[in-house]
């Protein structure tokens, strides 16, 4: 939820920290930051009451670009930190991203159990089907021929990992996608995703254009999606399960409440808790 | 006092060791040992004895056999003897099992239900047989069970003032009514009557020294109230023997105090989630074992490389791997020194007593969110589930602060190289002081940086401020004087310190030295410590002696040193060390 600003709202470049990206020129990543400082902006957020936390990987290097407060954790991690950062402090806006390996590989049991534990906060996860940062190797989304990695010569021969549906089955609130390559619909999206209480995916297309060239192409192949969000999720388990990974917009919207403990004070001295030891 | 018992505890008193009495009550899982154990235990609390007592079963959830091992004494005791006078068996099913753990002689006595086959192990140790009733008497009693019969037997033979047994019972059946105190109540009746109808008995009684206010609490609930008083607020928890407790404690009291425990999906989720409060401005804590602790590994260095408080309670369990999860071990100090990857300095400290793990966790909590990095308490099973009669532990407050600034500060950089090594850690909310915490190595601003000069700040900072800090007397426990000194830590303290009464009795001067502060090193405090000791005794509970090599690898010795390294799941016995004390002494 975002908090009134009383002064006059910051400008995109203004969420910005300044410091230097490490992407390569053309990384789809870089549109993920504009669209995110976008959203914040339109969203009219205060840098210092929002968080953001990532894991490793290319796309995690993005908190130090941006003027909010940034936790960059280690691979894979990002949604616990981000979990006990906004069970402990609700009055935040908590965001975690970080990458397809990142998020699905070795994250992959706490993507599950942050969908179904329905948190108040949004991952943002730029999938560009590679592990870009160690320089080409096959992630949970690759197709299973795609054999540019010396590491599976011949391709993984494994079927990739529909992140969506494992959203959707897991239990999450709120579940899109956005692709890079429209900075300003991806923008449009994060503001939805950040607004709706609960867990909210966003799953960011977001091209390599190191080790996945061919990824340029995901420009021509984008489209909106056809549909309303559902707040049904059989509705969106059959959307989800056709879907060829290039439709972008909201596709569900839950409306279970977020899980937010109370945290209150109901003893005046902590001495209380000491009378079960008393004989 | 012309009996056998009293001569024992005769004995014991020239010894040096506490009076005390020794009781163990065995049966079949769900028989009501545990049950009637603790009720023992907190009526002798009542009454105004001390005492402890320990669980001891097998991995079985339910089933299996059970037994809960009583000291009870007029003074504090903090180990077991070993040696036990009263044996009582609700039923013999597996009881071999405890064959090793059990010692008994032939001043003891041993009582079964009429019609019981006491295994071979058991009698061939010696020991006066007496045959009860429990079954067929709580059998005559609507809602009788025979667990509170051999209640009342074994409080009729210790001299335990009914009216003692009465209250706890009440107090403890409070929620189920009535009825079933009077079933309890008419069944502990029935059991002093029976044994006080046994010919010669000894005369098992102890004094109370004091009606102080007694406190019943294992050290794993200490370990919550600890962390509670130390300011923790958050905690990550997930399940594993022999730490739960810890967490199922703070679950409910948490949530008093206006804090909040999330159950995670794994040690890795939980660790992390720390990391994620703290950096939030939450103290934040979790309590795990070996495994749990060897997961989260990689995140305690993200906690030192980006300087979030953390702290982690391991209560050490038998390993490697799966290990012995319900018994006790000192194995996991190396991990707790060296598991993290790259130079990582941290905070590791031990409890020495079940009543210590509370000031233990306090402390450890104070320096992690003083000294902005991650402790590691080494509690263990021994002292974690086991339950203690103490005196209410003194109040102590730390000031703690870490530097944590919450409003706008000129030209604030997280990471900012300074004398202390304590740079100011703003917290999220804070205008102007935004920063992202790294593991990635940085900047003083935290921006990732692969200069010499940023590493070389960096590291000098993160050791600087722990090696600065004054601990203070907290970082040892040290007591009486002598050429002899026994060096130790945690658990293994107990045993050690009454293994030296009972040479001081005997006009032996041995030296304690029982680390609390195990990381940083305190290498001119152990020397100053260690000052005219020529022969030092290390001693742990571990099969390779991982407190011998630490001491040997990161400290002046200028002594000859020994090493008494015994793995679990037995716990050392004051009588080990004494004997191999005395051993060194004579050769």
């Amino acid at each position: 939820m975002e908090t009134a600003n009383p002064c006059p709202s910051l400008k995109p470049n203004e969420y910005k920290s300044g410091t230097k990206p490490v992407w390569c020129p053309g990384c789809g990543d870089y549109s993920v930051l504009l669209a995110i400082t976008k959203a914040m902006s339109e969203m009219n957020l205060e840098p210092e009451n929002v968080a953001l936390v990532s894991g490793i990987g290319c796309s995690s290097r993005l908190p130090a670009y941006l003027n909010v407060y940034g936790f960059h954790a280690v691979h894979g991690r990002a949604l616990p930190v981000a979990t006990g950062l906004k069970v402990s402090r609700p009055d935040l806006t908590v965001l975690a991203a970080g990458g397809d390996g990142d998020g699905f590989s070795i994250g992959g049991n706490h993507f599950m159990h942050a969908c179904r534990r329905n948190v108040d906060m949004t991952y943002i996860v730029m999938d560009n089907q590679v592990y870009g940062m160690t320089k080409g190797q096959a992630s949970p989304t690759t197709d299973p021929d795609w054999d540019k990695s010396k590491l599976t010569p011949g391709g993984t021969k494994i079927n990739p990992y529909y992140p969506l549906v494992i959203a959707l089955a897991s239990g999450a609130n709120f579940i899109a996608r956005a692709s890079s390559t429209d900075p300003n619909g991806a923008a449009k999206v994060l503001v939805d995703a950040i607004r709706h209480p609960g867990f909210s995916f966003v799953h960011m297309l977001s091209p390599c254009v190191t080790f996945r060239p061919e990824q340029k192409d995901w420009k021509k192949m984008v489209r909106s999606a056809p549909v309303e969000p559902t707040k049904d999720p059989a509705i969106a388990a059959k959307r989800l399960m056709t879907d060829d990974n290039f439709f972008l917009g909201t596709l569900y919207k839950g409306d279970r409440p977020a899980y937010q403990p109370e945290l209150k004070t109901t003893v005046e001295h902590l001495s209380e808790l000491e009378q079960g030891f008393v004989l | 006092m012309n009996n056998s018992a009293s001569t024992e505890n005769a004995k014991g008193s020239s010894t040096g060791a506490p009076r005390s009495l020794s009781i163990a009550m065995l049966g079949s899982g769900g028989s009501g040992v545990m049950t009637a154990g603790q009720l023992l235990l907190d009526a002798a609390g009542q009454a105004g004895w001390y005492g402890m007592m320990t669980r001891s079963s097998g991995p079985q959830i339910r089933g299996g056999e059970a037994a809960a091992l009583l000291r009870l004494s007029p003074q504090p005791v903090e180990t077991h003897k070993g040696r036990f006078d009263i044996l009582l068996a609700i039923d013999w099913l597996n009881a071999d099992r405890f064959v090793g753990e059990i010692i008994l002689d032939s001043d003891s006595i041993v009582i079964g239900d009429v019609g019981g086959q006491v295994p071979e192990a058991i009698s061939d140790m010696g020991g006066r047989y007496v045959e009860l009733p429990l079954g067929e008497l709580a059998k005559g009693i609507k809602g009788g069970r025979p667990n509170m019969v051999a209640l009342g037997a074994l409080a009729q033979l210790i001299n335990l003032p009914v009216d003692a047994l009465e209250k706890v019972l009440t107090r403890s059946l409070s929620k189920k009514g009535e009825a079933a105190i009077e079933a309890s109540m008419t069944g502990v009746r029935a059991g002093i009557e029976q044994a006080s109808a046994i010919p010669d008995i000894p005369e098992f009684r102890i004094e109370a020294n004091s009606q102080v206010e007694r406190w019943s609490i294992t050290g794993n609930e200490a370990a919550g109230l600890g962390a509670i008083r130390g300011g923790v607020r958050f905690v990550a928890a997930y399940p594993i023997t022999p730490g739960t407790e810890i967490l199922e404690w703070l679950a409910p009291n948490l949530k008093k105090v206006g804090g909040v425990l999330v159950q995670a999906e794994d040690e890795l989720a939980s660790i992390n989630q720390l990391i994620g409060g703290s950096f939030g401005g939450t103290p934040s804590l979790t309590a795990t074992s070996g495994p749990g602790l060897a997961l989260m590994i990689e995140s305690i260095g993200l906690a030192v490389a980006s300087e979030t408080p953390v702290v982690v309670v391991d209560v050490m369990r038998g390993g490697p791997s799966t290990g012995i999860p319900t018994k006790s071990e000192q194995s996991d100090l190396n991990i707790a020194l060296y598991g993290l990857h790259g130079d990582a300095p941290h905070i590791v400290v031990a409890p020495m007593s079940i009543g210590d793990c509370l000031f233990t966790t306090q402390w450890a909590t104070h320096l992690a969110e003083t000294l902005q990095t991650a402790s590691i308490v080494l509690s263990d099973q021994s002292l974690g589930q086991t339950r203690a009669l103490i005196d209410r532990p003194a109040d102590i407050a730390f000031v703690s602060g870490g530097r944590k600034i919450t409003s706008k500060a000129e030209d604030f950089r997280r990471y900012v190289v300074n004398e202390s090594g304590v740079s100011p850690m703003s917290i999220p909310g804070t205008p102007g002081c935004q920063y992202t915490a790294d593991g990635l190595e940085h900047s003083p601003t935290g921006t990732p940086s692969s200069r010499a000069e940023d590493h070389i700040q960096q590291l000098n900072k993160r050791k600087r401020k722990l090696d600065q800090f004054d601990y203070g007397d907290h970082w040892a426990k040290i007591e009486g004087e002598g050429e002899m000194a026994v060096l130790t830590w945690g658990s293994s303290t107990g045993p050690v310190s009454e293994a030296i009464d009972m040479l001081a009795a005997e006009g032996h001067k041995v030296r304690l030295i029982s680390m609390r502060l195990l990381s940083p090193t305190q290498p001119e405090r152990l020397a100053a410590a260690l000052a005219g000791v020529q022969r030092t005794l290390v001693v742990e509970q571990c099969h390779g002696a991982q407190f011998y090599h630490y001491l040997r690898a990161h400290y002046d010795l200028p002594c000859k040193l020994r090493s008494m390294a015994v793995p679990g799941p037995l716990m050392i016995r004051p009588d080990d060390v004494y004997s191999e004390l005395k051993a060194w002494e004579n050769s």
